[in-house]
């Protein structure tokens, strides 16, 4: 942790505390590891009552894509990262680049997921399609599974950017500074839990097989 | 320590708030006052406890009698269902922490507010927007949702009433309760005054601990299996629809993984009041104090082991269910510790017997039974027989009303004085809880008979042998209505007619009782530094208490 003391500032009921920032953060960040638990063990039990299904309904997604998909996310983690060590050294522009490199990365990482999406509803394989429904029921489970599982990442990637853009514009606005940054902080802790649940959907749908 | 005169001259949190607005609804809806939040949390809560307990009396009226007396089947379930969501929901998991937790957790350690003041009141606001997402769905075309608070698959995936938009509303309620969890966590840690250490703080405190911890460890696992049950319904993806290879015991599972340590986030916070009124009335010091700081985080922690206890007729397997039900009489084993120690502490006490006093009485009577009978249920032999029978629901109303409703009003009747600077008629106080223990066995002992004759839970009609204890429960059901008005008599009474309180009138000796009544806006007019256990009561001498 680059900043292990506290600041308090009392004017009023104000106060300051990163440490307790902090802490309250991971401690959300637990909430969210649980939220998906939930998910991975209803794939966890499903996947072991049908381990051969799975494998064959594995084979029908693109590796080359969530391959692709899985860098560009992990490139982003990166860019966090370099943003909150350029506003350390009070780099304001640097800060903002690299804050922005992470959100065109966010965008790429969804177009690609909407793409793969697509090709698949394209195909007749989404919840529900006449498609699906004559296959297995292994089948069904798997495109059931990925289609929450991924959804409900999406969705956080899209939750993780619209935080960024608020740490953009404050960092603009110059209400995050170089003894000041929390905020900014903890919404990367927030992109590193996004970037590491797709590490584990990511060989949990493509790689497995 | 902060002991001595207290200037009267002080602006009390009433007078003095944080906003610009002085006064006027605008400063209390965006007011981040600790206190002030967790009075909005009470007003809201109780009313929604006031709904819930008119539909308990509307069930046992139609259960007067077999057959359709005032209501349809439908409607019939629909009421017990609504009955169980605004208790469970919307009154007893957030009731003590958000309330009293959020009012005194502050001041009991000696902290100017929680440590994320402006996300408590977000917490306030999201629990309004669930409360508000469940009252809609009760007026949208396709009906109300009529599944039972538990919402189990495949019947809550099928039904066309309206099951999304409360199960939305629960998830929402859900993230309250974490958001209210993680800020207290927070605060504990951070926000104590100097040399208050962990084993120094109030009992009170520790279980508001070990409660935020299940709040944000079990919480989410409930949002995402009812998010599950949404998807479900409107793309069926199959995950728990069998006729598509999904699981329904995994739904049961996923719901009772959270819904049963739920049931300790329910009782903990009670199980701190309890420790706290038992020592300020008997004038010495918490027996065993470190065993029941520690067997609040021993029953969150088995708490989290024993979910499948209620599946047991469920069809899960015999090593399985065996394991449950050992480790839920291991659970039980923290729970005697603090029913022990709690006696333990009154013996050679100098025991005045006040209201919150006599509210505890009733507390450990009630809980007692109720904790007993859940070690019943929890045998897998007796389980089978007397599962999703009335033996049931009166186990569970022993242990949530009497046990957790006991002591929101012990709470309520002890702190009174602290929060709103008033006293309540100690007679009728008195009167009221004598006649809540006689209204609460008439209600609910007929129903262990009737359990145990066979009645199940939830059923619209029954067969004429039974009517005998349905009536009793009937007339108990009227009592305890009688019960709860005379208690909201007294208490608005006391609250615009009631003499003015002393700020210490118990003798307490934690740091709530230090400051003034009602305290002021930063709880304490000087620095809180702390230099001795929790309950030393050689401090009395020092300090300005009423000694009649």
């Amino acid at each position: 942790m680059s900043q292990s003391e506290t600041m308090t500032v009392e004017h009023g009921h104000a106060h300051r505390d990163d440490v307790g920032a902090k802490m309250g953060m991971w401690l959300f960040l637990l909430t969210e590891v649980l939220l998906f638990g939930g998910m991975f063990l209803a794939y966890a039990n499903y996947r072991f009552m049908h381990p051969q299904l799975f494998r064959l309904a594995a084979l029908e997604l693109n590796t080359a894509l969530g391959t692709l998909n899985t860098i560009v996310l992990l490139t982003s983690s990166l860019t966090v990262v370099l943003s909150i060590v350029a506003m350390k050294r009070n780099s304001r522009k640097l800060a903002l680049f690299y804050l922005g490199t992470t959100l065109v990365l966010a965008c790429v990482f969804l177009t690609i997921k909407y793409i793969e999406w697509s090709t698949k509803i394209h195909h007749g394989i989404y919840p529900g399609s006449e498609e699906l429904l004559s296959k297995t029921n292994g089948e069904i489970l798997f495109f059931g599974l990925y289609y929450v599982m991924t959804g409900l990442h999406a969705l956080h990637v899209i939750i993780g950017m619209i935080i960024l853009a608020f740490m953009f514009v404050f960092i603009y606005r110059g209400s995050i500074t170089h003894d000041n940054y929390v905020k900014l902080e903890n919404s990367g802790l927030y992109w590193h839990l996004v970037d590491l649940i797709w590490i584990f959907l990511f060989p949990l749908f493509y790689l497995i097989q | 320590m902060a002991i001595g005169t207290i200037a009267s001259d002080v602006k009390s949190f009433f007078e003095e708030g944080t906003t610009k607005q002085k006064k006027g609804i605008l400063s209390w809806i965006l007011s981040t006052d600790h206190k002030r939040i967790g009075l909005m949390y009470m007003y809201t809560i109780l009313s929604f406890f006031f709904i819930g307990a008119i539909l308990g009396v509307l069930m046992r009226l139609e259960l007067i009698a077999p057959g359709a007396t005032i209501m349809h089947a439908q409607t019939y379930n629909t009421i017990f269902t609504l009955h169980g969501v605004i208790m469970i929901f919307l009154f007893i998991v957030p009731g003590l922490p958000a309330i009293f937790g959020n009012f005194f957790l502050p001041l009991q350690i000696g902290a100017k507010d929680v440590a994320f003041p402006r996300l408590n009141l977000l917490s306030y606001y999201v629990y309004v927007l669930g409360s508000v997402l469940v009252v809609i769905s009760l007026f949208l075309k396709s009906g109300p949702i009529d599944t039972g608070w538990t919402f189990y698959v495949p019947y809550s995936v099928r039904t066309t009433t309206s099951v999304s938009l409360p199960l939305f509303a629960a998830f929402v309620l859900g993230f309250s309760s974490i958001l209210t969890g993680i800020n207290f966590i927070t605060t504990i840690h951070r926000m104590r005054a100097p040399g208050m250490g962990f084993f120094r703080m109030p009992l009170f405190i520790w279980s508001l601990y070990a409660t935020a911890w299940i709040q944000v460890i079990a919480t989410p696992v409930v949002g995402i299996t009812i998010i599950l049950v949404i998807i479900e319904r409107s793309f069926g993806v199959g995950i728990f629809d069998p006729a598509l290879g999904g699981d329904p015991l995994l739904f049961q599972h996923l719901f009772w993984i959270y819904s049963h340590p739920a049931v300790y986030i329910m009782i903990l916070p009670a199980m701190g009041v309890v420790s706290e009124i038992i020592v300020t009335f008997c004038r010495r010091t918490i027996f065993g104090y470190k065993a029941i700081a520690m067997s609040s985080l021993a029953i969150a922690f088995v708490g989290y082991l024993v979910w499948s206890h209620h599946m047991f007729t469920s069809g899960i397997s015999d090593t399985s269910r065996a394991l449950f039900s050992l480790l839920t009489y291991i659970v039980a084993l923290p729970s005697g510790v603090k029913v022990f120690n709690w006696v333990a502490t009154m013996y050679k006490g100098s025991i005045d017997p006040k209201p919150p006093f006599l509210w505890v009485m009733a507390f450990i009577v009630l809980f007692s039974i109720g904790g007993l009978t859940g070690l019943v249920v929890g045998s897998i032999t007796a389980d089978i027989h007397l599962h999703d029978t009335y033996f049931v629901v009166a186990h569970f109303h022993y242990v949530m009303f009497g046990g957790t409703g006991t002591i929101l009003f012990g709470a309520l009747y002890y702190w009174f004085p602290k929060m709103f600077g008033k006293m309540y008629s100690i007679k009728w106080a008195n009167i009221n809880v004598l006649m809540f223990v006689i209204a609460f066995n008439v209600l609910y002992f007929p129903k262990f008979i009737l359990g145990y004759m066979g009645m199940p839970r939830r059923y619209f009609d029954y067969l004429p042998e039974f009517q005998t204890w349905h009536v009793v429960s009937t007339i108990g059901s009227w009592l305890m209505f009688a019960t709860l008005i005379s208690i909201a008599l007294n208490l608005i009474h006391g609250l615009r007619k009631g003499r003015v309180a002393h700020s210490n009138p118990w003798g307490g000796v934690t740091l709530e009782w230090h400051t003034t009544s009602p305290p002021p806006l930063e709880n304490f007019t000087k620095e809180i530094t702390v230099d001795h256990e929790p309950y030393d009561f050689s401090l009395l001498k020092e300090m300005d208490y009423e000694s009649k």
